[in-house]
């Protein structure tokens, strides 16, 4: 092996989207691999689990580490790559705070295997057969991971050096955080590689928001057709630019779309939700009831529009008790 | 040991309202439950929803929130953003398994002292029958974001 540092890519429980930044670095990617050797990629390299257990300890410069952790076979690759990587940089929202794999925590572990092997339209499963995890066979016994009671965020399971936020990390913070690396510029550990400014700051529409916002309704994409060039706000759409991190080049404001908050909160924000609930609610044009109600009844899922990729690294984390998650 | 229970209630007052009523009823030598710790916050419309949500995941049993009647707030509209986030608020709380007797908005003004003793009497009622909030699970954190300039 060469004397270039060595790095890592590993999923946990994530879409594969992340893995998809990381080629859409386009030529780019030659660059880095010029500058590095990937020692561990399962999605697109043939190295095993039991590679990386042979290396030493801290031999691997970095590891870049997508997915939210749920079961036992997460929590056992964090705790390896933790231990073989200098640098364990936390890659895209499910790894940052949860992700999309984090709105299962809406709902309780019973209630999802129930839905999963039973009540779903599409399950048939008289029998009420459940996934174990282990089952014996001719051959001898096979194994499953444990399925936890909760979606974690990595930082929830190992110590994390660095956060890429990002559902995916755009690849502009993407090479910047490689460059980083590579210079031994990173800034001091715990910190988000992305600008600690609103998303608002870098929007093209910034110039058409009101100096004071007032809403009478709020709708969805599907209810309205978007003006290209108006702030998405203004309009009466959900978009969570002010209470979201920018970094992105406001990538879906371009799309005509507005944001829903991958890149999570700046710095200091203990809660996301929260506060894109206190940013939106604020801005309501209806002060007694029962308008007040009737306005805030127009916006349909609140936790899985303020918590759409946050949910594990809020302040409440989950459901715990009541039904077992029906939603409100 | 449900018969021992006793709730704990984070309350927060709006200092020119209900705060005042608090102190009202408390010169007036009303008694009322002993269950909640008051907060005293410049205006309803500083309840920042991380608040509540850090309350509960502390181990609050309950959050009350009390502020001016609508149109006689001190900044002249704090309270109607109290009222639209608590709306929110309702749902998300729902959501993650608290019932709603458990948070609550009530618009006390300063002469309200007997209205201090009976919403905190009831509330207090009311979460000591549904009795303790199910802990939240341990939830082991090895390190947080710090904040970086």
């Amino acid at each position: 092996m060469s004397g270039k540092p060595k790095v890592a890519f590993y999923w946990c429980a994530s879409c594969g989207g992340c893995e998809e930044a990381v080629v859409d670095l386009h030529e780019a990617v030659l660059d880095v691999v010029a500058a590095v050797d990937i020692v561990f990629w399962p999605v697109a390299l043939d190295f095993k689990r039991s590679d990386v257990a042979a290396m030493a300890d801290g031999s691997i410069t970095a590891c870049f580490l997508n997915g939210a952790i749920r079961t036992s076979e997460q929590e056992e690759m964090a705790e390896l790559m933790r231990r073989k990587s200098q640098v364990l940089i936390a890659f895209g929202s499910c790894s940052h705070t949860g992700g999309i794999p984090g709105l299962a925590n809406l709902y309780n572990r019973e209630s999802i295997l129930q839905s999963s092997y039973g009540n779903a339209l599409s399950t048939v499963n008289p029998e009420g057969t459940r996934p174990q995890e282990q089952t014996k066979v001719p051959e001898g016994t096979v194994v499953l991971p444990h399925f936890g009671p909760s979606v974690k965020t990595l930082a929830q399971t190992v110590d994390v050096d660095y956060y890429l936020p990002g559902c995916p990390p755009p690849v502009k913070l993407i090479v910047g955080a490689v460059t980083a690396l590579l210079e031994g510029k990173l800034p001091p550990k715990g910190s988000v590689l992305a600008p600690n400014m609103a998303l608002c700051d870098e929007c093209p529409r910034k110039d058409t928001k009101p100096d004071k916002l007032l809403l009478k309704e709020f709708k969805r994409p599907h209810q309205v057709l978007i003006d290209a060039e108006k702030c998405l706000l203004e309009q009466g759409l959900l978009c969570l630019g002010p209470a979201t991190r920018s970094g992105c080049g406001a990538a879906c404001m371009s799309g005509n779309m507005p944001c829903t908050g991958c890149l999570g909160p700046t710095d200091g924000v203990k809660d996301y939700g929260a506060k894109v609930l206190s940013a939106l609610a604020s801005i309501g044009e209806a002060n007694e009831e029962p308008q007040a109600a009737a306005l805030m009844q127009g916006i349909v899922d609140p936790s899985g529009t303020f918590y759409r990729y946050s949910l594990p690294a809020s302040l409440l984390h989950r459901r715990v008790g009541g039904n077992g998650g029906a939603k409100s | 040991m449900p018969d021992t229970f006793e709730p704990k209630i984070v309350a927060f007052f709006c200092n020119w309202c209900t705060y005042l009523a608090a102190d009202l009823a408390g010169t007036s030598r009303m008694k009322y439950a002993p269950n909640i710790r008051v907060i005293r916050l410049m205006c309803s419309g500083r309840v920042d929803p991380q608040f509540i949500f850090d309350a509960f995941a502390k181990g609050a049993d309950g959050v009350l929130l009390g502020g001016c009647h609508p149109g006689d707030c001190h900044y002249q509209e704090g309270n109607y953003k109290t009222l639209r986030r608590f709306h929110l608020l309702k749902r998300v709380l729902a959501d993650m398994g608290i019932e709603e007797e458990r948070f609550r908005l009530e618009w006390i003004s300063a002469a309200e002292g007997d209205k201090v003793r009976s919403v905190v009497n009831d509330m207090v009622e009311k979460v000591r029958a549904l009795g303790p909030r199910m802990p939240t699970l341990p939830q082991p954190m090895h390190a947080r974001e710090v904040a970086v300039s």
